[in-house]
């Protein structure tokens, strides 16, 4: 079934995808399987296990559920101080 | 929980003022005050930076960053704490991220502040690039498919 998500890239992702947002229509059905989804049309060069993803503003794994009308945050490794 | 007040976690993209801060955390009542500051270093890797962009996932870094604290606060016999982080255009010598604890000892004071600086770097959405002096630039901890930094 498809759904409606929001998607946010930041740092390398976000310049990799050139935009900071978007809104797709998606198939999948796991965080996990809308990142390769995406790898497909996009130039991403960083591997799936050295990213984070969030859901709705939270941490959450790969394996969790896409919903219609979710936000999703993809993050490249983590890099503060 | 009192504690709750006295631990706090902030983003800024104005400059850190480090004595005011810890101005803030003033407690009479604690005799160990200990503050760490990140700050821009000019090299990395034999390179020579001229400035380090950051850039931050802000609802989930705030929340991240409160949760370190709490744990802070319940690890260590600490009466106070702050960490805020920098986002924006940063220079060397600029400080990117200020911690400061307050404790009756410093025992305590040490341990948080590690902690704290520590879980900081490894678990808030926040990234950073740098620039070099030849143009050049790069998203730390991103090069190489990921491969993760010291």
């Amino acid at each position: 079934m498809k759904k409606t998500v929001r998607v946010l890239y930041f740092a390398m992702l976000r310049e990799q995808r050139g935009l900071g947002e978007e809104r797709i229509v998606t198939g999948a059905a796991t965080a996990g399987e809308l990142y390769e989804e995406l790898r497909k049309s996009h130039p991403f060069t960083l591997p799936r296990d050295s990213l984070r993803v969030a859901i709705n503003g939270d941490f959450q794994t790969w394996a969790a559920a896409v919903r219609d009308g979710d936000e999703l945050v993809l993050m490249p490794p983590i890099a503060g101080g | 929980m009192p504690e709750a007040e006295r631990m706090t976690f902030r983003l800024t993209d104005k400059a850190i003022d480090a004595s005011a801060l810890m101005e803030g955390l003033r407690d009479t009542g604690a005799g160990a005050c200990v503050a760490f500051e990140g700050r821009v270093r000019d090299r990395n890797d034999g390179r020579r930076v001229t400035a380090l962009d950051y850039e931050a996932y802000a609802p989930l870094a705030v929340k991240e960053g409160a949760r370190i604290l709490s744990e802070a606060g319940e690890r260590f016999r600490i009466a106070a704490a702050a960490c805020v982080h920098r986002t924006g255009s940063l220079g060397p010598g600029d400080v990117a991220v200020w911690v400061g604890v307050m404790a009756g000892h410093r025992g305590a004071a040490f341990d948080a502040c590690r902690y704290i600086i520590d879980e900081t770097k490894a678990r808030v959405p926040i990234w950073k690039k740098e620039h070099y002096a030849d143009g050049a630039t790069e998203w730390i901890n991103s090069a190489a498919g990921g491969k993760k930094a010291g």
